[in-house]
């Protein structure tokens, strides 16, 4: 079956960004294999007739609306589940993000499908969709062919969000009885946000820093060389590092945090994980500096130092300061 | 309460890895390790169980893989698991995601585990989702990505950074959880904890032993066809400068940002 079925989260009456990328994108597809884009809601109140309507204006034809709760992936699963069962769709998709692949991955449990995560490109192909992932610290790129239903989950960020101008969705609302396990974990706080308001967004000149900064003091080394820039700059840092604690999660850039694109964003002990890579890798200017000359950041930065971030940093900060004086 | 800890052998991190034009599978000669995001969830388990607030009887290590991966197992025990459990069969060779899951989960029915504990992610694979089809196949709750895990009440309380921020969630057991990689920093094994490994009790089993349907493992039973592997756009590589003198480095990084006008 040529029907696309996507799932679309939302946060405090506010539908995700890449969930809506999702749905763009399932519908763009879907209409080159003959088929039609449906979205799946979960969740409260929030979720009324007119939100879930907008979802028409990035291509859904209808979104299936289930009472259940938010932020958690297994009544998803079962609400998806039954969905596909009724409707025969051909294929599911999610717009990456911590949700999407293990709802994806649950329900490939579930309908015995195929599934491909990290995925950055989808064509049709014969009638069928393929999903190119690039494996290997993105060395290699390699294609996937279903039998059956097909499960793609998107890398974030990979699949763009487009009001296609179409009118309201229909919404169908889906009743169903939770699996007796989908039901036994339930969300205590949600969205909490941790460390500090910072923002990192609007900022031209970012100095990041990962776990090679040591400790949370080896922050100031950042901080320190952020303000030799002055004006638009700000410190932003890994998962790693907002994990331990050394930094706020307002400042963290990657799959889970920000996506930025400032003209310097500069990498101080920074690996260069795929899932902190997708959230920079449209900066103007990639500076990365690491004592490692393995790290992947280097296979994607403009200038690579390698070195010793502690002899190298309060150097480039007083040089900095200096040519900001002269 | 007994815990199960789902390990895999992996390429060594220092080792390149590549895909075999062959046969497209991931080339698995070479140096082998345990996947070290699996020493962090030994390292939970092993905090649960010196933790008090729950009595753990036992920690079994669990893979599936080829005979190497016993090595995997080794080190497992080593660093605090009591016996192993090998599910090995030519049969599961090139099983996806789906199937691989589906297999596990057959050899974990085996032991009944109360906690099933894995790691973020396989160093080679990547797919960050073994935890989630096991989870469906044992019908338990289950979360990923767990960087704090107490048990409180009764049930396990964790947290984890979600789409929004920090989630904390009570998750009942039996339950399946995947440990981030910043959940604790695992201990190096004793000398005489790796010489006694090899002594702790190590079973294994074939497909067939545990019930596994051979027509839903293995490549001709899995769901998705990889292949095709091709290159990616080739993008200019950056300049690289290796630190000698730093005065001179900070030099050259001042001329390159100051030739893109970026001071
Ligand atoms: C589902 C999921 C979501 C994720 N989301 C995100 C996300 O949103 N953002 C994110 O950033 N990560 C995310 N991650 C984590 C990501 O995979 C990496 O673990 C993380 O980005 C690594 O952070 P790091 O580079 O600070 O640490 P590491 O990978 O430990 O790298 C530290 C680097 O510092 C270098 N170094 C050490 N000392 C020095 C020194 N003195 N001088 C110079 N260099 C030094 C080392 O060579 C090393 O390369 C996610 C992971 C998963 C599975
Ligand atoms: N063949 C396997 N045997 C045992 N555990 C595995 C196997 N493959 C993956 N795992 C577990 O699943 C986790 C996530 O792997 P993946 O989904 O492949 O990234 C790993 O950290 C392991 O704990």
């Amino acid at each position: 079956m040529p029907d696309v079925l996507t799932y679309v989260l939302h946060y405090e009456g506010a539908l995700n960004k890449n969930s809506l990328g999702a749905v763009s994108e399932g519908a763009a597809r879907a209409a080159e294999i003959g088929g039609q884009c449906h979205a799946v809601v979960v969740g409260g109140g929030d979720l009324t007739e007119e939100l879930c309507q907008t979802l028409g204006n990035y291509g859904a034809t209808k979104v299936f609306r289930a009472k259940g709760p938010e932020g958690l992936a297994q009544p998803v699963i079962d609400v998806m589940a039954k969905v596909i069962d009724e409707n025969g769709h051909g294929y599911a998709l999610f717009g990456g993000g911590l949700l999407g692949f293990e709802i994806g991955a649950g329900l490939a449990a579930r309908q015995k499908a195929g599934v491909t995560m990290e995925v950055t490109t989808v064509r049709a192909e014969d009638g069928k969709l393929v999903a190119e992932r690039p494996i290997l610290g993105d060395s290699k790129i390699s294609i996937s062919h279903y039998q059956g239903l097909g499960i793609i989950i998107g890398r974030i960020n990979a699949f763009e969000v487009k009001a296609t101008g179409g009118g309201a969705a229909e919404v169908v609302d889906v009743e169903l009885e939770y699996s007796p396990w989908s039901t036994r974990a339930s969300m205590v706080t949600r969205g909490e946000q941790r460390g500090a308001d910072v923002d990192i967004e609007g900022a031209d000149v970012l100095v990041a820093g990962g776990r090679g900064l040591g400790k949370a003091e080896g922050f100031q080394l950042a901080e320190d060389l952020a303000a030799a820039f002055g004006g638009n700059s700000a410190v932003a840092a890994t998962r790693a590092v907002v994990d331990a604690g050394w930094y706020p999660y307002a400042a963290q850039i990657g799959q889970t945090g920000k996506t930025v694109s400032p003209k310097l964003y500069l990498a101080a002990g920074i690996s260069g994980a795929i899932q902190h890579k997708v959230g920079m890798q449209s900066s103007e200017n990639i500076v990365a500096i690491n004592k490692d000359a393995n790290a992947p950041i280097f296979e994607f930065s403009d200038l690579g130092i390698v070195g010793d971030l502690n002899k190298i940093l309060p150097k480039l900060t007083e040089a900095v300061k200096a040519k900001k004086d002269s | 309460m007994k815990i199960c800890v789902l390990v895999k052998e992996v390429p060594d991190a220092a080792v390149e890895k590549r895909i075999d034009p062959s046969t497209g599978r991931m080339d698995r000669s070479g140096e082998k390790n345990l996947n070290p995001y699996d020493t962090h969830a030994i390292e939970a388990a092993m905090q649960l169980r010196e933790g008090g607030a729950v009595q753990v009887d036992e920690i079994v290590a669990v893979t599936m893989g080829p005979e190497s991966a016993v090595r995997a197992l080794h080190k497992a025990v080593s660093l605090g698991a009591d016996r192993s459990l090998h599910l090995s069969d030519g049969s599961l060779a090139g099983s996806d995601v789906g199937a691989t899951g589906y297999a596990l989960s057959k050899a974990l029915a085996k032991e009944q585990p109360d906690l099933v504990l894995l790691g973020q992610q396989s160093d080679d694979g990547e797919c960050y989702t073994i935890g989630a089809v096991v989870a469906d196949y044992l019908q338990m709750p289950s979360l990923t990505q767990v960087i704090k895990m107490d048990v409180d009440s009764g049930a396990l309380r964790c947290e984890r950074q979600a789409e929004y921020g920090y989630d904390t969630v009570q998750v009942e057991f039996p339950a399946v959880i995947a440990v981030g990689d910043a959940i604790n920093e695992p201990r190096y094994p004793s000398l005489k904890a790796i010489m006694g490994a090899k002594k702790k009790p190590l079973e294994t089993v074939a497909a067939g032993d545990i019930g596994i349907d051979a027509s839903r493992v293995g490549a001709e039973g899995s769901q998705v066809q990889c292949g095709d592997f091709k290159a990616p756009p080739a993008k200019a590589a950056g300049q690289i400068i290796e630190d000698e003198d730093t005065g001179e480095t900070v030099e050259k990084i001042i001329a390159w940002l100051d030739e893109r006008k970026l001071i």
